[in-house]
């Protein structure tokens, strides 16, 4: 379940920001996005998790490996833990959430209400959405938002039983994981090049 | 889909708002029509069915934003998009639970504020059938038009804009109906057109509101 | 000149448009006055009507250009939606206030014709509220527009919003025929019927009709240029920012 991207373009507002964006992400590996904020990592992220079409290139991933999870983690604020994450888990036609729940120590949390947890403990449910989900490739923008330092070290664990698993991951994000096995991929020799000014194409680019 | 359809329930009962506003709204607008027609019974009885009518789209419309707009805001949209579950289900599971939280306890209602209206009692039949069609459609519309507007800042107004044109089919076939049963008319015509209407959108709309929701995801 | 799509290049549509533009107009202001003068002036009163009947000269061709507007836009928004090419959208984009311009016309014409004809300024008859209808559409359409900020964004929703509207708005005619019977004439213009209106009031007709025709392209070339032009300038604003 090899995710492959070949010499992808991608356009944010109509821009294009990133061109010629090339990798593979093989099972049992890690590949960790960087590159100065406004480069566009978000933007290639939404195109490879299917979000947003890219300009040109492709992105070829075996039908229903990918799971996408982004700035915010879509948590019901009236909903408790438990909902919040069966929900997820019966979209994605699963039904077990025990081992999600013990992976990033939510036991104590389970019924209380979205709303009431902090942006740690949001994240974290969040988070655990991942492994509810089932699916192989995670595909994570900037995943250790507001987590202590605790529960970075949770995280990077659970991703390494993901990886050791068969698993993949795709992230960007600032902070050293302590994945010692991740490759870093920098994205910005990738930008765009500045194209002449009178060099408009049909589609305004 | 059954999961997000009692998701969306479940959201809409206990945030409040869904369920009671839509039917305090209806409640109030028909109360208000007497004082600005006058209260004479004959003049009422004329047009209750069309007041019922547009009382129920006009309540029905005022919850429309909130079908999509606070699955956009928390990211949920972005992530329901990704999962395996395609967008024109997420569409037609959206509007069905907006049916089912508002359309619906106002056809409920519709009856007991017939009596306000002092509605023939020939009236009630065609006007609860005539809402039981019709409402669907009406939900259905709201969910593309909500669709279309997820992504804007100030997306009330213009979705009232954008919506309320589309419904005047509906609104036509299904109040007249509804006046040619309280007349004792044959009422045959205008119910196939309205269950027809319905049929329409529920087949065609899914796919134009799934459209314009990956448009505005990316 | 391979083929039609050479004209959804940008640089190519100004180009040609520039070039043909100064003629259209030209003769769309030739017809108008001509149409116009001839009907208004050289024309007997109708001997139901009076001279009232000469508003038709507006009313007519005004009606139709409404109705032709939304079908150019809805033309024009599937060729967005197949095709993708950004003039055509751009083309509908600029055709819409033409349209509700027209839509008004027909309107406010009918108003004023219906006044001393019916003894009434406005009836709720299926083409009067039809047409009312149609203005409410126009008015969604161009708010859309305006609201989103992302050009390719506006593009697709708006395309979207004229195809269903399209269908709603062909539903809503019916319903409404359905709902009143009204008060309004037969269309007046038809190639086969025998009651068509006389030859005298027909061909200035015809001539105004040409020239509202020629007069909508005109007003379309000139929006959509403004338009094309408007949109590369936002975009080199965009690629400025990004730097």
């Amino acid at each position: 379940m090899t995710v492959t991207v070949t010499d992808l373009s991608v356009a944010r507002g109509g821009v294009r920001v990133l061109e010629g964006v090339s990798f593979d992400l093989a099972p049992g590996a890690a590949l960790v996005l960087r590159g100065p904020n406004g480069i566009g990592k978000t933007t290639l992220l939404r195109t490879i998790a299917g979000l947003q079409p890219p300009l040109s290139g492709q992105v070829e991933a075996a039908p229903d490996s990918l799971v996408y999870a982004g700035h915010a983690d879509g948590i019901k604020p009236t909903l408790s833990v438990r909902e919040n994450l069966s929900f997820w888990a019966q979209v994605f036609g699963k039904k077990d959430i025990s081992a999600a729940v013990e992976a990033f120590d939510l036991g104590a949390l389970i019924d209380r209400p979205g709303g009431l947890l902090s942006a740690g403990q949001k994240r974290r449910l969040g988070l655990a959405r991942l492994l509810v989900t089932g699916r192989a490739v995670w595909v994570l923008d900037e995943p250790t938002v507001s987590l202590d330092v605790d529960a970075v070290a949770m995280f990077a664990r659970v991703v390494r039983a993901h990886l050791a698993a068969g698993g993949s991951a795709l992230l960007a994000t600032h902070i050293d994981l302590g994945l010692g096995e991740a490759e870093v991929l920098d994205v910005a020799p990738f930008r765009a090049a500045k194209m002449d000014m009178d060099d408009f194409d049909e589609a305004f680019l | 889909m059954i999961a997000l359809l009692t998701r969306d329930i479940r959201l809409a009962i206990r945030a409040g708002g869904g369920f009671g506003l839509g039917l305090a709204f209806f409640l109030i607008v028909v109360v208000l029509v007497p004082f600005g027609v006058g209260p004479q019974s004959d003049l009422l009885a004329r047009i209750a069915a069309g007041v019922l009518w547009i009382g129920a789209l006009l309540a029905c419309l005022l919850s429309l934003d909130r079908i999509f707009a606070l699955d956009w805001e928390d990211g949920s949209l972005d992530l329901l998009a990704t999962a395996p579950l395609p967008m024109e289900a997420v569409a037609i599971v959206k509007a069905l639970a907006h049916w089912l939280t508002t359309g619906l306890p106002l056809v409920l209602a519709a009856p007991v504020l017939g009596v306000l209206l002092s509605l023939p009692a020939a009236g009630y039949m065609p006007l609860i059938v005539s809402l039981l069609l019709g409402t669907p459609a009406l939900s259905m519309i709201g969910t593309f038009g909500a669709a279309l507007t997820v992504g804007l800042k100030r997306g009330g107004l213009l979705l009232s804009l954008l919506v309320l044109p589309l419904y005047v089919p509906t609104l036509i076939f299904g109040a007249e109906m509804a006046r040619r049963g309280v007349d004792g008319l044959d009422y045959g015509t205008p119910l196939l057109m309205l269950a027809g209407i319905t049929c329409g959108t529920i087949a065609l709309l899914p796919f134009a509101a799934a459209a314009v929701l990956r448009v505005n995801l990316r | 000149m391979s083929s039609i799509w050479e004209y959804a290049n940008p640089k190519k549509f100004i180009d040609t448009t520039d070039r043909i533009l100064p003629w259209i107009s030209v003769l769309a202001v030739v017809c108008l006055v001509v149409g116009l003068v001839w009907g208004f002036f050289f024309t007997p009163d109708d001997f139901r009507q009076g001279s009232t009947v000469k508003i038709i000269y507006l009313h007519v061709p005004s009606a139709l250009m409404a109705i032709n507007a939304w079908l150019m836009m809805l033309v024009t928004s599937i060729i967005w939606i197949v095709r993708r090419h950004h003039v055509s959208a751009l083309a509908a984009r600029a055709a819409a206030p033409v349209g509700v311009v027209m839509t008004l016309i027909a309107l406010a014409t009918g108003a004023i014709w219906g006044q001393p004809m019916w003894g009434t300024w406005w009836a709720w008859d299926p083409r009067l509220t039809s047409f009312l209808i149609l203005f409410l559409f126009y008015l969604g359409y161009i708010a859309l527009w305006e609201a989103i900020e992302n050009d390719d964004t506006a593009a697709d929703l708006t395309s979207i919003l004229c195809l269903v509207g399209s269908v709603f708005a062909l539903l809503s005619r019916y319903a409404v025929n359905f709902w009143n019977q009204g008060l309004h004439q037969g269309a007046s213009l038809s190639l086969d019927k025998e009651e068509n209106v006389h030859d005298v009031f027909y061909y200035p007709l015809l001539v105004s009709i040409a020239g509202f025709v020629l007069l909508f392209i005109a007003l379309v070339f000139l929006r959509t240029q403004t338009e094309i032009r408007a949109r590369r300038m936002r975009a080199l604003m965009a690629r400025e920012r990004m730097g």
